[in-house]
């Protein structure tokens, strides 16, 4: 059945495969940035979809205001014009022909697992999402904000220019 | 709309972003291949997290779960930048073919 949401949701996702694939098939790296920019932005809007309005928010938050600028810093920082000339590994088609079969397997387990769902989706209210995050999931929440720092300062001591010797 | 969409839908970008970390050759651009098939994943546990019966309190399980994946995602994109950074200083070349210091 066609319904308003079904229509979204192709072209939220015809937006998340069409920037992946210019990610993976651009020549030119910032290109494939602002393509990854562009599928992230259409993950978002399927969260949307799906009910999950804080994560979509997250999302563009983190990933365009974030992880796209990293890229782009990381672009300016390495020399520019070495990227270009780098082109694809010779055995693409290998890695084009696991990716399809991949997909193929994923397609088949997908279509032979019945999981009981609902019959339309649910949406998870904020305030729920939240207490499941902070009361059961404290502790988890607490180590991961350690992963983040852990990985704060290692990016800065593995930049530094003396190389953290000194 | 079904859960069936979110599924397929993950499982193509996840290959995308595989076909990307084992065709291109800069490193940057593996990262976002990886980067890819992390949002892939975050695709398949929202959906789940919309459509699956579950009673109230583990209603919001999957919705956790991506927080986590983004967390991660970010302290690991980092870090890759640092090392990728690191390894333009030194070697003066992203190319993950060159990188082959540790191949037996």
């Amino acid at each position: 059945m066609i319904t308003p949401a079904v229509v979204l949701f192709y072209a939220a996702a015809a937006l998340t495969i069409g920037g992946g694939l210019v990610v993976v098939m651009s020549r030119n790296i910032v290109y494939a940035a602002l393509a990854l920019l562009v599928s992230l932005m259409g993950v978002a809007g399927v969260f949307l979809l799906a009910f999950a309005e804080f994560l979509a928010l997250v999302q563009v938050l983190i990933y365009s205001g974030a992880v796209v600028i990293v890229f782009l810093f990381a672009l300016m920082l390495t020399r520019i014009e070495d990227f270009s000339r780098l082109t694809d590994h010779r055995q693409w088609p290998v890695a084009a022909i696991i990716a399809v079969s991949v997909f193929a397997l994923l397609a088949a387990a997908i279509a032979r697992t019945s999981v009981r769902t609902e019959p339309d989706r649910q949406s998870v209210g904020l305030s729920e999402f939240g207490e499941t995050l902070f009361a059961e999931w404290a502790v988890p929440f607490e180590v991961a904000s350690l992963v983040l720092l852990v990985a704060l300062i290692g990016a800065v001591v593995l930049v530094r220019r003396d190389g953290g010797r000194d | 709309m079904e859960l069936a969409h979110f599924q397929v839908l993950s499982a193509a970008l996840f290959c995308i972003g595989l076909y990307g970390v084992l065709a291109r050759r800069s490193a940057v651009l593996v990262l976002m291949s990886i980067e890819l098939m992390l949002n892939a994943v975050n695709i398949n546990l929202v959906g789940y997290a919309a459509f699956v019966e579950a009673s109230e309190a583990h209603r919001a399980l999957g919705q956790v779960l991506v927080v986590f994946v983004i967390t991660v995602a970010a302290a690991e994109l980092a870090l890759a930048m640092a090392i990728i950074l690191r390894l333009y200083r030194n070697r003066s070349s992203v190319n993950v073919d060159e990188i082959d210091l540790m191949r037996w």
